[in-house]
């Protein structure tokens, strides 16, 4: 078996007294779309911080693409180039225009000359069908249009995994389908992607459900209805 | 079903003098009553100023006694004595080399203020400037009369001390304020101790200590300039105020900032220069004014550890027995510089608020 992209080891976490993940262990092989859902407070937020190190995990293992996260910058940095995310609250950098949102990435932390990454942030943001307002800045577009160039963000930086905290949990049903269409076709184009939703909708959408309850993981199988659709798709 | 309607004007004039009037003067009946309160006080107390200040003030007079002879504010006092105010001890032969370092120190910073400017070589300026500035006011050579910096006084010198004050300042205040964030025991206890203790102590004090007790810890034979003691005094000082002024900043940057630069992957310095600090900056631009303009006329307290500063010259005018009594003018003529000085600061906050606004923030 080809090794996962991410594997989870008997992970815990405590904040404070509270153990808020409790012996959690998960693989997720590459090409996967995997959903995680469960209640509020149930911690599946946090596990998926724990992968790129947002939030730092006290016992247990994360491996990321065969490398393990430790106190050591050096491994948070390579897991974090080979990482991206997706937040609830789009997380866009309010000084800096569109096209520098996406860009800043490639060129600093890839060291991407800057009419490549340029060139490629336009791309990502023709991907996401908003071109037209890379020289905007964050608070002139709508909650919708920032989620996407969030996840032009997210993209820009050609991960091979793609973390989605809440990715539709500010956006009116609408905007949410929109976003979550735009996801299963980033999937489809060979991305491995981690979601976080209490939104049942979406939840069955996925490939793959994993159910955390009380910091633990509960249920880990496919979503039935999706078995169609996931065929339709890979066809 | 829904007939349209067509677009109609307000039914009051919105525009127009008669519309001003009633919005910004008379919008209410405590409005009123204040705008005609306020009518009153100015009918009082202008007329009798304009007539002192100009209408029988003397602006040519040869003598003291010619002035008091007028009712009116004697600016020939300022005429004769302006060159001391401005310039301090520094030999009166050789005024126009301050004058030349001042202009070039206002130049600097008009420059570094212009958006188009902020380049790279502007360092290049300033290093060119500054050079030039020591060559002018310390002299020595290219046929420069030397003249020790004891000597140096008025305009150029609290020019000197503000420009550095803050300039050194800023960087160090900055570095204290991430210090004081930092998870590392060790330098947060130390960052806050520094900015603890500096805050704790008054300007005036850290001046006499400057100057007294520094050179009583220094080995024998070594001593610092007083001047560049002052200066450190100043320097240490701000730094602790500019810290705190800047952590507020920090503080209201969402952790969802950081969470963004970090999923990115940006080192440490990469997420503070590019994505903390430009929005932290913004946000506390209106206090580091203020600070900016303190720290300006703080350096007037430097006269207490004998330091001719454009304040103590202006005192050092007044003492010219032929010419007494003139304060007023003299205070007035001082106090315009300083405004001049500080109001161009606070525009230029104003306008570099607004060219820095990007939307509502998230």
């Amino acid at each position: 078996m080809a090794q996962p992209i991410i594997d989870l080891q008997g992970v815990n976490k405590w904040y404070g007294e509270f153990h808020v993940l409790r012996n959690i262990n998960l693989t997720v092989a590459r090409g996967e779309r995997i959903v995680i859902c469960g209640p509020s407070g149930s911690g599946k937020s946090t596990m998926i911080r724990c992968i790129n190190r947002l939030e730092e995990h006290q016992k247990g293992h994360i491996i990321v693409d065969g490398t393990e996260l430790t106190n050591d910058l050096k491994n948070i940095d390579a897991i974090r180039r080979e990482v991206g995310m997706v937040f609830q609250h789009f997380n866009l950098f309010p000084h800096l225009t569109v096209l520098e949102n996406l860009t800043l990435g490639p060129i600093w932390v890839l060291k991407q000359p800057k009419a490549e990454a340029e060139a490629a942030a336009m791309k990502y943001l023709e991907r996401v069908r908003i071109p037209e307002q890379a020289k905007k800045y964050p608070g002139q577009l709508s909650g919708g249009q920032q989620q996407r160039v969030a996840i032009a963000r997210a993209l820009a930086g050609s991960p091979k995994l793609l973390l989605a905290d809440e990715p539709t949990g500010n956006l009116d049903t609408q905007m949410a389908r929109a976003v979550m269409q735009l996801l299963e076709d980033i999937h489809r184009d060979g991305a491995t992607i981690v979601m976080v939703t209490h939104d049942p909708e979406l939840a069955a959408r996925a490939q793959r459900n994993v159910h955390v309850i009380d910091g633990q993981i509960v249920d880990v199988g496919e979503a039935p209805r999706l078995h169609m659709n996931v065929s339709r798709l890979s066809a | 079903m829904a007939s349209v309607t067509e677009a109609l004007p307000p039914p009051n004039p919105q525009s127009g003098p008669l519309a001003w009037l009633r919005e910004r003067l008379f919008s209410s009946p405590l409005n009123a009553i204040l705008t005609m309160l306020s009518v009153w006080l100015l009918l009082m107390v202008l007329p009798p100023l304009v007539e002192w200040a100009l209408i029988r003030a003397n602006f040519t007079a040869e003598t003291s006694a010619e002035c008091r002879a007028g009712a009116g504010a004697c600016w020939a006092f300022i005429a004769q004595k302006y060159r001391l105010i401005l310039f301090g001890l520094y030999p009166f032969d050789e005024q126009w080399r301050p004058l030349v370092a001042a202009l070039i120190l206002i130049g600097m910073i008009v420059a570094s203020c212009l958006p188009a400017m902020w380049k790279p070589r502007l360092i290049l300026l300033w290093v060119a400037g500054l050079v030039a500035v020591a060559v002018l006011m310390w002299g020595g050579i290219l046929g420069l009369r030397y003249v020790e910096d004891t000597l140096w006084g008025g305009l150029p010198l609290t020019l000197i001390l503000a420009t550095f004050g803050i300039a050194v300042a800023f960087p160090f205040g900055l570095v204290l304020a991430l210090g004081r964030r930092s998870k590392m025991p060790a330098i947060k206890t130390l960052c806050v101790l520094y900015i603890e203790l500096i805050r704790g102590v008054p300007l005036i004090s850290m001046l006499f200590m400057s100057s007294v007790m520094l050179p009583l810890f220094l080995p024998e034979g070594f001593s610092i300039d007083k001047l560049l003691r002052a200066q450190i005094a100043i320097i240490l000082f701000a730094a602790a105020y500019i810290a705190e002024v800047v952590r507020g900043g920090l503080q209201a940057i969402p952790k969802g900032q950081y969470e963004g630069a970090d999923s990115l992957g940006l080192n440490y310095a990469q997420k503070m220069g590019f994505i903390i600090l430009p929005q932290a900056l913004k946000v506390v631009i209106p206090p580091m004014v203020s600070l900016f303009i303190a720290v300006f006329k703080d350096t007037s307290l430097v006269v207490i550890i004998g330091i001719y500063d454009l304040m103590q010259s202006t005192k050092v005018s007044l003492t010219d027995p032929a010419w007494r009594g003139f304060s007023i003018e003299a205070y007035i003529f001082v106090s315009a510089i300083y405004f001049i000085f500080c109001f161009s600061m606070s525009k230029y906050s104003k306008a570099l608020e607004d060219r820095l606004a990007t939307g509502h923030k998230r």
